[in-house]
Protein backbone atom coordinates (compact mmCIF):
# COMPACT_ATOMS: atom_id res chain seq x y z
CA UNK A 1 0.00 0.00 0.00
CA UNK A 2 1.55 2.90 1.28
CA UNK A 3 4.62 0.47 1.37
CA UNK A 4 3.54 -1.48 -1.42
CA UNK A 5 6.78 -3.16 -2.76
CA UNK A 6 8.18 -4.41 0.20
CA UNK A 7 10.30 -7.47 0.08
CA UNK A 8 11.21 -9.17 3.32
CA UNK A 9 13.98 -12.02 3.86
CA UNK A 10 12.20 -14.09 1.65
CA UNK A 11 13.10 -16.91 4.05
CA UNK A 12 9.96 -18.97 5.19
CA UNK A 13 8.60 -18.00 8.43
CA UNK A 14 10.75 -20.58 11.38
CA UNK A 15 8.58 -22.32 13.41
CA UNK A 16 8.79 -21.05 17.06
CA UNK A 17 11.18 -24.05 17.65
CA UNK A 18 13.37 -23.68 15.32
CA UNK A 19 13.93 -20.12 17.28
CA UNK A 20 16.86 -19.20 19.50
CA UNK A 21 15.43 -18.13 22.84
CA UNK A 22 15.54 -14.88 22.77
CA UNK A 23 13.72 -14.30 19.18
CA UNK A 24 10.91 -16.93 20.15
CA UNK A 25 10.22 -15.10 23.63
CA UNK A 26 9.87 -12.04 21.53
CA UNK A 27 8.19 -13.56 18.78
CA UNK A 28 5.41 -15.20 21.74
CA UNK A 29 5.55 -11.62 22.73
CA UNK A 30 3.66 -10.71 19.68
CA UNK A 31 1.13 -13.47 19.73
CA UNK A 32 0.18 -12.32 23.08
CA UNK A 33 -0.45 -9.19 21.55
CA UNK A 34 2.23 -7.18 23.33
CA UNK A 35 4.16 -3.66 21.98
CA UNK A 36 7.61 -4.20 20.97
CA UNK A 37 9.37 -0.43 22.23
CA UNK A 38 12.25 0.86 21.05
CA UNK A 39 14.81 -0.21 23.30
CA UNK A 40 13.27 -4.04 23.72
CA UNK A 41 14.72 -6.47 21.89
CA UNK A 42 14.29 -7.31 18.51
CA UNK A 43 15.94 -9.06 15.57
CA UNK A 44 17.55 -7.42 13.52
CA UNK A 45 14.97 -8.17 9.83
CA UNK A 46 12.48 -7.19 12.13
CA UNK A 47 14.11 -4.07 12.48
CA UNK A 48 15.25 -3.87 8.73
CA UNK A 49 11.99 -4.70 7.77
CA UNK A 50 10.26 -1.93 9.98
CA UNK A 51 12.84 0.66 8.98
CA UNK A 52 12.07 0.04 5.08
CA UNK A 53 7.96 0.34 5.86
CA UNK A 54 7.70 2.71 7.66
CA UNK A 55 9.87 4.80 5.38
CA UNK A 56 7.98 4.02 2.10
CA UNK A 57 4.99 5.36 4.17
CA UNK A 58 6.95 8.07 5.38
CA UNK A 59 7.81 9.14 1.82
CA UNK A 60 4.42 8.43 0.71
CA UNK A 61 2.71 11.09 2.81
CA UNK A 62 5.57 13.96 2.00
CA UNK A 63 5.56 12.99 -1.50
CA UNK A 64 1.72 12.24 -1.91
CA UNK A 65 1.77 16.06 -1.08
CA UNK A 66 2.85 17.09 -4.33
CA UNK A 67 0.32 16.39 -6.87
CA UNK A 68 -2.35 18.62 -4.55
CA UNK A 69 -0.08 21.47 -3.66
CA UNK A 70 0.19 21.75 -7.40
CA UNK A 71 -3.84 22.65 -7.21
CA UNK A 72 -3.50 24.80 -4.03
CA UNK A 73 -3.29 27.77 -6.19
CA UNK A 74 -5.73 26.71 -8.35
CA UNK A 75 -8.80 26.03 -6.22
CA UNK A 76 -12.41 27.34 -7.45
CA UNK A 77 -13.21 29.13 -3.75
CA UNK A 78 -11.35 30.21 -0.74
CA UNK A 79 -13.33 27.39 1.23
CA UNK A 80 -11.74 24.80 -1.10
CA UNK A 81 -8.03 26.19 -0.73
CA UNK A 82 -8.34 26.77 2.90
CA UNK A 83 -9.42 23.02 3.32
CA UNK A 84 -6.73 21.44 0.55
CA UNK A 85 -3.94 23.53 2.19
CA UNK A 86 -5.35 22.24 5.43
CA UNK A 87 -4.90 18.45 4.08
CA UNK A 88 -1.91 18.68 2.70
CA UNK A 89 -0.39 20.10 5.78
CA UNK A 90 -1.61 17.43 7.83
CA UNK A 91 0.26 15.13 4.84
CA UNK A 92 3.54 16.91 6.11
CA UNK A 93 2.28 15.91 9.65
CA UNK A 94 2.10 12.58 8.89
CA UNK A 95 5.42 11.97 7.28
CA UNK A 96 7.15 13.81 10.41
CA UNK A 97 5.11 11.30 12.35
CA UNK A 98 5.93 8.26 10.72
CA UNK A 99 9.98 10.08 10.33
CA UNK A 100 9.66 9.88 14.08
CA UNK A 101 8.43 6.72 14.32
CA UNK A 102 11.33 4.71 11.74
CA UNK A 103 14.14 7.11 13.46
CA UNK A 104 13.51 5.36 17.02
CA UNK A 105 15.06 1.95 15.26
CA UNK A 106 18.26 4.09 14.98
CA UNK A 107 17.84 5.72 11.42
CA UNK A 108 18.49 9.13 11.16
CA UNK A 109 15.55 11.27 8.94
CA UNK A 110 18.10 12.83 6.57
CA UNK A 111 19.92 9.29 6.11
CA UNK A 112 16.23 8.15 4.99
CA UNK A 113 15.79 11.34 2.87
CA UNK A 114 19.01 10.43 1.35
CA UNK A 115 17.43 6.91 0.44
CA UNK A 116 14.46 8.64 -1.15
CA UNK A 117 16.37 10.91 -3.08
CA UNK A 118 19.25 8.39 -4.27
CA UNK A 119 16.39 5.89 -5.42
CA UNK A 120 17.05 3.27 -3.19
CA UNK A 121 13.91 3.98 -1.24
CA UNK A 122 10.41 3.99 -2.80
CA UNK A 123 6.91 6.08 -1.98
CA UNK A 124 3.63 4.80 -3.17
CA UNK A 125 2.89 4.29 -7.02
CA UNK A 126 -0.11 6.29 -7.12
CA UNK A 127 1.98 9.75 -6.78
CA UNK A 128 4.02 9.06 -10.12
CA UNK A 129 0.24 9.81 -11.71
CA UNK A 130 -0.71 13.50 -12.81
CA UNK A 131 -3.57 15.50 -11.59
CA UNK A 132 -5.21 16.80 -14.81
CA UNK A 133 -7.79 18.70 -13.79
CA UNK A 134 -9.71 20.22 -10.40
CA UNK A 135 -11.89 17.01 -10.35
CA UNK A 136 -8.70 14.75 -9.68
CA UNK A 137 -8.44 16.71 -6.10
CA UNK A 138 -12.06 15.10 -5.40
CA UNK A 139 -10.59 11.84 -7.03
CA UNK A 140 -7.67 11.51 -4.90
CA UNK A 141 -9.42 12.55 -1.42
CA UNK A 142 -12.05 9.61 -2.45
CA UNK A 143 -10.22 7.29 -3.81
CA UNK A 144 -6.48 7.38 -2.67
CA UNK A 145 -7.21 8.53 0.86
CA UNK A 146 -10.14 6.16 1.04
CA UNK A 147 -7.09 3.53 0.02
CA UNK A 148 -4.88 4.75 2.43
CA UNK A 149 -7.55 4.65 5.14
CA UNK A 150 -8.56 1.14 4.76
CA UNK A 151 -4.77 -0.15 4.87
CA UNK A 152 -4.00 2.46 8.23
CA UNK A 153 -7.11 1.34 10.71
CA UNK A 154 -5.86 -2.13 11.03
CA UNK A 155 -2.20 -0.70 11.43
CA UNK A 156 -3.24 1.07 14.59
CA UNK A 157 -2.92 -2.33 15.92
CA UNK A 158 0.72 -2.78 14.49
CA UNK A 159 3.22 -4.46 17.03
CA UNK A 160 5.92 -1.83 16.78
CA UNK A 161 4.50 0.34 19.49
CA UNK A 162 6.03 3.78 18.00
CA UNK A 163 4.58 2.82 14.72
CA UNK A 164 0.97 2.03 16.07
CA UNK A 165 1.15 5.43 17.59
CA UNK A 166 1.60 7.53 14.72
CA UNK A 167 -0.99 5.65 13.10
CA UNK A 168 -3.72 6.04 15.67
CA UNK A 169 -2.55 9.87 15.30
CA UNK A 170 -2.99 9.34 11.13
CA UNK A 171 -6.16 8.01 10.98
CA UNK A 172 -8.00 10.49 13.11
CA UNK A 173 -6.78 12.98 10.98
CA UNK A 174 -7.45 11.49 7.78
CA UNK A 175 -10.96 11.01 7.35
CA UNK A 176 -11.70 14.71 6.51
CA UNK A 177 -9.24 14.14 3.69
CA UNK A 178 -11.62 11.33 2.31
CA UNK A 179 -14.70 13.29 3.16
CA UNK A 180 -13.52 16.35 1.40
CA UNK A 181 -12.67 14.91 -1.61
CA UNK A 182 -15.98 13.31 -1.55
CA UNK A 183 -17.65 16.30 -0.93
CA UNK A 184 -15.62 17.70 -4.05
CA UNK A 185 -17.06 15.02 -6.65
CA UNK A 186 -20.69 15.56 -5.15
CA UNK A 187 -20.68 18.97 -6.28
CA UNK A 188 -19.02 18.35 -9.58
CA UNK A 189 -20.94 15.04 -10.37
CA UNK A 190 -24.31 15.27 -8.59
CA UNK A 191 -24.54 18.75 -8.48
CA UNK A 192 -22.15 20.20 -11.40
CA UNK A 193 -23.01 20.99 -14.74
CA UNK A 194 -22.16 18.20 -17.64
CA UNK A 195 -18.84 19.54 -18.07
CA UNK A 196 -18.36 19.11 -14.62
CA UNK A 197 -19.89 15.69 -14.36
CA UNK A 198 -17.44 14.76 -17.49
CA UNK A 199 -14.56 15.77 -15.46
CA UNK A 200 -15.60 14.30 -12.14
CA UNK A 201 -16.03 10.70 -14.89
CA UNK A 202 -12.79 11.17 -16.40
CA UNK A 203 -10.76 11.60 -13.08
CA UNK A 204 -12.27 8.60 -12.00
CA UNK A 205 -11.65 6.49 -14.93
CA UNK A 206 -8.18 7.94 -14.61
CA UNK A 207 -7.51 7.20 -10.69
CA UNK A 208 -9.38 4.14 -10.63
CA UNK A 209 -6.55 0.77 -11.46
CA UNK A 210 -3.82 3.30 -10.07
CA UNK A 211 -6.17 3.14 -6.69
CA UNK A 212 -6.27 -0.24 -7.07
CA UNK A 213 -2.37 -0.58 -7.66
CA UNK A 214 -1.86 1.03 -3.78
CA UNK A 215 -2.61 -2.02 -2.14
CA UNK A 216 0.05 -4.02 -3.51
CA UNK A 217 0.86 -7.07 -5.77
CA UNK A 218 -1.83 -9.98 -5.69
CA UNK A 219 -1.41 -12.36 -2.39
CA UNK A 220 -0.33 -15.43 -5.07
CA UNK A 221 2.67 -13.08 -5.78
CA UNK A 222 3.64 -11.23 -2.51
CA UNK A 223 5.10 -14.55 -1.46
CA UNK A 224 7.06 -12.59 1.16
CA UNK A 225 4.11 -11.40 3.56
CA UNK A 226 3.71 -14.11 5.64
CA UNK A 227 6.64 -13.15 8.02
CA UNK A 228 5.55 -9.52 8.05
CA UNK A 229 2.35 -10.92 9.03
CA UNK A 230 3.79 -13.04 11.80
CA UNK A 231 5.33 -9.91 12.63
CA UNK A 232 2.17 -7.95 12.67
CA UNK A 233 3.65 -5.07 10.73
CA UNK A 234 1.20 -6.29 8.19
CA UNK A 235 -2.32 -7.07 9.28
CA UNK A 236 -4.40 -7.87 6.43
CA UNK A 237 -3.08 -9.22 3.11
CA UNK A 238 -2.79 -7.03 0.04
CA UNK A 239 -5.95 -9.04 -1.74
CA UNK A 240 -8.50 -8.66 1.06
CA UNK A 241 -7.97 -5.10 1.55
CA UNK A 242 -8.49 -4.43 -1.90
CA UNK A 243 -11.37 -6.11 -2.15
CA UNK A 244 -12.68 -4.68 0.88
CA UNK A 245 -11.84 -1.10 -0.51
CA UNK A 246 -14.14 -2.26 -4.23
CA UNK A 247 -16.80 -3.39 -2.10
CA UNK A 248 -17.06 0.04 -0.45
CA UNK A 249 -16.21 2.07 -3.41
CA UNK A 250 -18.68 0.87 -5.74
CA UNK A 251 -21.77 2.27 -3.84
CA UNK A 252 -20.16 5.38 -3.42
CA UNK A 253 -19.82 5.55 -7.01
CA UNK A 254 -23.41 4.66 -7.88
CA UNK A 255 -24.35 7.58 -5.52
CA UNK A 256 -22.34 10.40 -7.39
CA UNK A 257 -23.95 8.48 -10.77
CA UNK A 258 -20.28 7.70 -12.25
CA UNK A 259 -19.49 4.44 -13.43
CA UNK A 260 -16.45 2.36 -12.56
CA UNK A 261 -14.33 1.94 -15.78
CA UNK A 262 -14.47 -1.80 -15.36
CA UNK A 263 -16.78 -3.92 -17.89
CA UNK A 264 -16.33 -6.55 -15.80
CA UNK A 265 -17.72 -5.43 -12.57
CA UNK A 266 -20.47 -7.56 -10.90
CA UNK A 267 -21.97 -8.50 -7.36
CA UNK A 268 -21.43 -12.09 -6.63
CA UNK A 269 -24.43 -13.12 -4.92
CA UNK A 270 -22.40 -16.43 -3.46
CA UNK A 271 -19.06 -14.31 -2.47
CA UNK A 272 -21.28 -11.76 -1.56
CA UNK A 273 -18.55 -9.40 -2.92
CA UNK A 274 -18.17 -7.59 -6.17
CA UNK A 275 -15.86 -9.30 -9.15
CA UNK A 276 -13.49 -6.99 -10.63
CA UNK A 277 -10.88 -6.83 -13.19
CA UNK A 278 -7.14 -6.13 -11.08
CA UNK A 279 -5.27 -3.84 -12.69
CA UNK A 280 -2.67 -4.11 -15.10
CA UNK A 281 0.77 -5.36 -12.74
CA UNK A 282 3.05 -4.86 -15.73
CA UNK A 283 1.96 -0.91 -15.19
CA UNK A 284 2.60 -1.01 -11.82
CA UNK A 285 5.77 -2.41 -12.27
CA UNK A 286 6.95 0.20 -14.39
CA UNK A 287 6.16 2.83 -12.11
CA UNK A 288 7.59 1.16 -9.61
CA UNK A 289 10.86 1.08 -11.74
CA UNK A 290 10.80 4.52 -12.56
CA UNK A 291 8.55 5.21 -15.72
CA UNK A 292 5.13 6.33 -14.60
CA UNK A 293 3.92 9.28 -16.01
CA UNK A 294 5.55 11.43 -13.16
CA UNK A 295 8.37 9.90 -11.16
CA UNK A 296 11.25 12.33 -12.64
CA UNK A 297 9.08 15.20 -12.08
CA UNK A 298 8.25 14.14 -8.32
CA UNK A 299 11.81 12.74 -7.21
CA UNK A 300 13.28 16.13 -9.00
CA UNK A 301 10.75 18.62 -6.82
CA UNK A 302 11.61 16.72 -3.86
CA UNK A 303 15.20 17.25 -4.35
CA UNK A 304 15.34 21.10 -5.13
CA UNK A 305 12.99 21.62 -1.91
CA UNK A 306 15.79 19.80 -0.09
CA UNK A 307 18.61 21.65 -2.07
CA UNK A 308 17.11 24.63 -1.55
CA UNK A 309 15.89 24.40 2.31
CA UNK A 310 19.26 23.91 3.19
CA UNK A 311 21.05 27.76 3.45
CA UNK A 312 17.59 27.79 6.31
CA UNK A 313 18.53 24.44 8.11
CA UNK A 314 22.11 25.13 8.37
CA UNK A 315 21.14 29.21 9.25
CA UNK A 316 18.81 28.54 11.88
CA UNK A 317 21.10 26.01 13.46
CA UNK A 318 23.84 28.22 13.10
CA UNK A 319 21.49 31.07 15.23
CA UNK A 320 20.68 28.71 17.73
CA UNK A 321 24.07 27.35 18.60
CA UNK A 322 25.04 31.37 18.28
CA UNK A 323 22.44 32.16 21.07
CA UNK A 324 23.19 29.30 23.25
CA UNK A 325 27.12 30.10 23.26
CA UNK A 326 25.58 34.17 24.38
CA UNK A 327 23.06 32.42 27.27
CA UNK A 328 25.81 30.57 28.77
CA UNK A 329 28.14 33.22 28.76
CA UNK A 330 25.71 35.52 30.15
CA UNK A 331 24.90 32.95 32.86
CA UNK A 332 28.86 32.92 33.19
CA UNK A 333 28.86 36.54 34.07
CA UNK A 334 26.01 36.58 36.57
CA UNK A 335 27.51 33.61 38.37
CA UNK A 336 30.84 34.63 38.92
CA UNK A 337 29.55 38.82 39.18
CA UNK B 1 24.24 18.93 -2.05
CA UNK B 2 26.52 20.35 1.83
CA UNK B 3 26.55 18.16 4.68
CA UNK B 4 24.06 19.56 7.18
CA UNK B 5 24.18 19.02 10.47
CA UNK B 6 21.00 17.48 11.30
CA UNK B 7 18.68 19.38 14.06
CA UNK B 8 18.82 17.66 17.23
CA UNK B 9 15.52 15.92 18.04
CA UNK B 10 12.83 17.28 20.86
CA UNK B 11 10.17 14.57 22.63
CA UNK B 12 6.80 17.03 22.92
CA UNK B 13 4.82 16.71 25.79
CA UNK B 14 1.09 18.45 25.77
CA UNK B 15 -1.30 19.50 28.42
CA UNK B 16 -4.70 18.23 26.37
CA UNK B 17 -6.84 19.64 29.00
CA UNK B 18 -6.85 21.87 31.83
CA UNK B 19 -6.49 19.80 35.12
CA UNK B 20 -4.73 17.22 33.08
CA UNK B 21 -1.29 16.03 33.05
CA UNK B 22 1.19 16.60 30.09
CA UNK B 23 1.63 13.47 28.15
CA UNK B 24 4.07 12.58 26.01
CA UNK B 25 2.54 12.98 21.98
CA UNK B 26 5.91 12.55 19.76
CA UNK B 27 8.73 13.80 18.71
CA UNK B 28 10.18 16.55 16.10
CA UNK B 29 13.66 18.62 14.91
CA UNK B 30 14.21 21.94 15.69
CA UNK B 31 17.33 23.83 15.93
CA UNK B 32 16.25 25.23 19.69
CA UNK B 33 13.91 24.87 22.04
CA UNK B 34 11.88 28.13 21.08
CA UNK B 35 11.29 27.04 17.64
CA UNK B 36 11.07 23.15 18.64
CA UNK B 37 7.43 24.82 20.54
CA UNK B 38 7.10 26.67 17.76
CA UNK B 39 7.06 23.63 14.91
CA UNK B 40 4.84 21.35 18.38
CA UNK B 41 2.17 24.07 17.96
CA UNK B 42 2.14 23.41 14.52
CA UNK B 43 2.44 19.35 14.14
CA UNK B 44 0.85 18.50 17.72
CA UNK B 45 -2.25 21.12 18.12
CA UNK B 46 -3.74 21.82 14.90
CA UNK B 47 -7.03 20.80 16.54
CA UNK B 48 -7.22 22.19 19.91
CA UNK B 49 -5.60 19.50 21.36
CA UNK B 50 -3.54 20.98 23.90
CA UNK B 51 -3.50 24.47 26.61
CA UNK B 52 0.51 23.96 27.56
CA UNK B 53 3.49 22.36 25.61
CA UNK B 54 6.71 21.13 26.83
CA UNK B 55 9.81 20.16 25.15
CA UNK B 56 12.49 18.64 26.08
CA UNK B 57 15.83 17.65 23.96
CA UNK B 58 15.67 13.88 23.70
CA UNK B 59 18.98 13.69 24.56
CA UNK B 60 18.60 14.43 28.03
CA UNK B 61 15.75 11.80 28.79
CA UNK B 62 17.13 9.04 31.14
CA UNK B 63 15.04 5.78 30.60
CA UNK B 64 15.00 2.67 32.57
CA UNK B 65 16.03 -0.27 30.19
CA UNK B 66 13.65 -3.04 29.58
CA UNK B 67 16.11 -5.56 31.10
CA UNK B 68 15.69 -3.75 34.75
CA UNK B 69 12.28 -4.71 34.37
CA UNK B 70 12.53 -7.68 36.84
CA UNK B 71 14.24 -5.66 39.78
CA UNK B 72 12.45 -2.39 38.78
CA UNK B 73 8.92 -3.68 39.12
CA UNK B 74 8.82 -7.55 40.63
CA UNK B 75 9.28 -6.30 44.33
CA UNK B 76 5.87 -4.09 44.15
CA UNK B 77 4.26 -7.09 43.35
CA UNK B 78 4.40 -9.00 46.60
CA UNK B 79 3.29 -5.57 48.41
CA UNK B 80 -0.10 -6.20 47.81
CA UNK B 81 -0.72 -4.71 51.21
CA UNK B 82 -0.47 -1.46 49.20
CA UNK B 83 -3.72 -1.92 47.44
CA UNK B 84 -7.40 -0.70 49.46
CA UNK B 85 -8.69 -4.01 48.82
CA UNK B 86 -5.98 -6.54 50.92
CA UNK B 87 -7.88 -4.56 54.15
CA UNK B 88 -10.99 -6.69 54.63
CA UNK B 89 -13.40 -4.71 56.47
CA UNK B 90 -16.78 -5.73 58.30
CA UNK B 91 -19.69 -4.17 56.53
CA UNK B 92 -20.97 -2.63 59.28
CA UNK B 93 -17.90 0.05 58.35
CA UNK B 94 -19.84 1.02 55.76
CA UNK B 95 -18.17 2.65 52.48
CA UNK B 96 -14.51 2.98 53.15
FE1 LIG C 1 -1.72 10.91 5.20
FE1 LIG D 1 -4.53 11.88 3.74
Amino acid sequence: MYAQSIKSTGRAVQSLEDMSAEDREFQERIDRGEKIEPKDYMPEAYRKNLIRQIGQHAHSEIVGQLPEGNWITRAPTLERKANLLAKVQDEAGHGLYLYCAAETLGVSRDELFEMLHNGRMKYSSIFNYPTLTWADMGAVGWLVDGAAIMNQVPLQRTSYGPYARSMVRICKEESFHQRQGFHIMIAMAKKGNADQKRMAQDALNRFWYPSLMMFGPSDKDSVHSAQSMAWKIKMNSNDELRQKFVDETVPQAQYLGLSIPDENLKWNEATEHYDFTGPDWSEFDDVLAGNGPCNTDRLETRKKAWADGAWVREGMMAHAEKKAIAAKKAQHKMATG
Amino acid sequence: MTETKEWPLWEIFIRGQHGMSHRHVGSLHAPDAERAIKNARDVYTRRNEGTSIWVVEASAISASSPSDKGPLYEPSTDKVYRHPTFYKLPDEAGNM
